[in-house]
């Protein structure tokens, strides 16, 4: 089986190693990896700011970056929001593309979700002796319906002391923009995701979006504090 | 530096930054039970997912009809023996209640808690008149004697302690002074008991007005509105144009939909279906009934097709209670008669895209609120299309806005190609390097800057995925 990659800008060029424990893990699994370097951008950035236009013209490029692919899988479930719900309502320029944009969206998936719905594996023979929490990213849990199988897998790393934190779901106050824009609210709630990991006792924090981890350890390394944060990927690729 | 924020901004600042209010917000939203006890009930709610969606279909159904229901409303209203009246703006509503109110020789009114009275200012118009008005839901009478807004559709005083109430009490009332929660509602409801016994007009909102019978359902737990609606001569009901529905037998799912969401009670203390005013025989209700149907801006929200689901709301308050920003902030931040995510998107629309420039802004986008509606309002990409016609319609105007469409029109140009992705990863490295000679340590960049505040940058590795992909291909 062919799997593409979608390494989205974030992990692209500032988590470059999420994108390889990416690689790692669908090789371990017998997978061929397929890296279109063409790609760039899904255009959420512009979506979420009110520029469905240029969002659109940006997204657009992944079409035919993808347009050979069975399975287009990504380390990120904002991302994978992107093209499995927003895209195909922006990319409708003409019945082509909406049908191209349609077909992307139902072959995209979400690293931990390809895992576990797609290969229905529930490890990837990793493992992890650390004590670690899982935070919910909202638009994979709200956009996406991915609660169980994150869940699933970090329950297949052999040795790993996994606690659930109080309340997981609750956003983490990055929100792009919006952690530039309401900084002192952004990082509040932010904190209060802190305090929550705390009190369960975890060494690391994980999520599948670098997004709300990059908010989360910007926040933990001005507190000067002892928590680190891991991408699913990172985790899953720890064999 | 916090002067130079925009409104919102420095509101939310003030919240953040008052003590006692992060205290009662902790104590009365986050650690409240009230979400809990939506969540236990809705989970033994099989059908939920189903009845959401029949809530949605009915409200879009209604809304796309509007006016025909509304005119089988006022003709069955006015054939139960009540008068409809059409206002087209919050001062047309204002002025049939003023007149009617010296027509009348009213001196003293009661009102149950309506966020449409809010809406439209009722209370200070009355005063202003020299007519006594007092509020009968328990958390409303808080506010008003604090002589405050209500911070929480639902629950007005959602942001004040038990002791500050207690303070109040004795300021307001005198000696002695009550700390216990039963000992200040009893005050509270002895003092109401004479407003009811004086007063000579009781004005309610609707939480639902069916078009089929010309009922006006009232909803509630304290039993006030029973007062409210039975006593005084006279009853004026003013409800949003949007709150019809189309026959009595969309009721029951109706109230299912919005007393699970609003306080997760299988039913509230009272429904009351008011059916015009006393009839011959009948021993008490109103000797007159009014129905005020108020537009102020739904008719122009109605003519956009996407934006128009924003009128499906039926004040449930379950945005605000899941809501992250609303939970951290409270309603008085907002500055607006409604708050929370709802306030967000109904604000700008209601009033106008500049009264409210910064509310659609004001969310992580993390769709808490979209998943609890109990009619499916799209709240997250309302936000989204409020953000667009917001930019759009400072463009000409906004430096700012201009700058940042000129940014995004470069990161577009960008993202066509990674050859450009990479020159533009090139120079901020060149950049970054001549500055970190020059002794700097902060990057010159005003968002950059802003994210510094609070955050350490992350690292910027030395290979981008590409390259170290490549490396790997190639070794």
């Amino acid at each position: 089986m062919k799997v593409s990659i979608f390494v989205t800008c974030l992990v692209e060029h500032l988590y470059p190693e999420v994108g390889m424990a990416t690689v790692r893990i669908l090789e371990s699994l017998g997978l061929e990896v397929d890296f279109n370097p063409n790609q760039t951008c899904c255009g959420q950035p512009a979506y979420n700011s009110g520029y469905p236009e240029e969002a659109a013209r940006v997204g657009r490029n992944l079409l035919a970056v993808f347009s050979g692919s069975d399975y287009i899988v990504t380390p990120s479930g904002s991302c994978a929001a992107m093209i499995k719900v927003f895209l195909p309502k922006l990319l409708v320029s003409s019945p082509e593309e909406a049908v191209a944009s349609k077909r992307m969206a139902s072959r995209t998936y979400e690293l931990t979700d390809f895992l576990s719905t797609v290969l229905r594996t529930d490890s990837t023979g990793a493992s992890f002796p650390h004590i670690v929490t899982y935070h919910d990213s909202c638009h994979l849990l709200r956009e996406l319906g991915i609660k169980e199988q994150p869940r699933r897998l970090i329950g297949g790393v052999t040795d790993i002391d996994f606690r659930e934190m109080d309340h997981p779901d609750i956003c983490c106050g990055f929100g792009g923009l919006f952690s530039v824009k309401f900084d002192e609210l952004s990082a509040v709630m932010g904190i209060q995701k802190l305090r929550a990991i705390e009190k369960t006792g975890a060494e690391y924090v994980v999520a599948t979006d670098v997004s709300c981890l990059m908010h989360l350890d910007g926040l933990i390394r001005r507190e000067k504090a002892s928590l680190k944060t891991l991408h699913m990927a990172e985790l899953l690729a720890e064999f | 530096m916090e002067k130079d924020l925009p409104i919102l901004q420095s509101r939310i600042h003030e919240a953040l930054q008052d003590r006692q209010l992060q205290a009662n917000l902790e104590k009365n939203l986050k650690r409240s039970s009230r979400g809990t006890q939506r969540e236990r009930i809705i989970q033994s709610t099989p059908d939920w997912e189903r009845l959401r969606e029949y809530g949605r279909q009915v409200k879009e159904h209604t809304l796309g009809r509007l006016p025909e229901y509304l005119e089988e409303l006022e003709k069955n209203v006015v054939s139960l023996g009540g008068k409809v009246i059409w206002a087209q703006d919050a001062e047309h509503a204002r002025n049939f209640i003023l007149q009617l109110i010296r027509d009348r020789d009213i001196r003293s009114v009661v009102k149950s808690k309506s966020m449409t009275t809010e809406e439209i200012a009722l209370n200070p118009a009355l005063e202003r008149e020299g007519t006594r008005v007092v509020e009968t839901d328990l958390g409303e009478y808080i506010v008003q004697i604090a002589g405050q807004k209500p911070s929480h559709i639902l629950g007005p005083s959602v942001h004040l302690s038990k002791d500050q109430i207690s303070d109040l009490f004795y300021r307001k009332h005198g000696p002695p002074k009550l700390s216990r929660a039963e000992e200040l509602t009893a005050q509270a409801r002895q003092r109401l008991r004479q407003e009811f016994l004086r007063a000579d007009m009781g004005i309610t909102g609707v939480n639902f007005g069916i078009a089929d019978s010309g009922t006006l359902v009232l909803i509630e737990n304290e039993g006030n509105i029973l007062l409210t609606v039975s006593k005084p001569r006279i009853h004026v009901a003013i409800m949003g144009i949007e709150k019809v529905i189309p026959r009595l037998e969309h009721l029951p799912n109706f109230l299912k939909l919005l007393i699970y969401s609003a306080s997760g009670q299988r039913i509230s203390s009272y429904v009351h279906l008011v059916s015009g005013p006393r009839r011959p025989g009948e021993i008490d209700g109103p000797e007159e009934l009014y129905l005020i149907l108020l537009d102020n801006g739904r008719s122009r929200i109605l003519s956009d097709p996407f934006l128009a689901q924003t009128l499906s709301c039926i004040r449930c308050g379950a945005c605000l209670n899941s809501c992250p920003v609303y939970q951290n902030v409270g309603g008085h931040a907002y500055a607006s008669t409604y708050q929370g995510p709802i306030g967000a998107i109904l604000t700008p629309q209601l009033e106008s895209l500049e009264a409210a420039p910064d509310h659609p802004f004001a969310s992580s986008l993390c769709g808490a609120c979209g998943e609890v509606c109990p009619v499916k309002i799209e709240i997250p990409q309302i936000l989204l299309k409020l953000r667009e016609k917001i930019r759009l319609g400072k463009d000409r105007k906004s430096g700012s806005i201009q700058l940042q469409k000129l940014a995004f029109q470069i990161w577009v140009w960008c993202m066509q190609r990674p050859e450009r992705v990479a020159g533009v990863r090139r120079m901020i490295r060149i950049g970054q390097k001549i500055l970190l000679r020059k002794g700097h340590r902060f990057p010159p960049v005003p968002f950059l800057r802003r994210w510094m505040r609070y955050h350490e940058l992350p690292g910027f590795p030395e290979k981008t995925f590409r390259e170290m992909y490549a490396e790997r291909e190639g070794s």
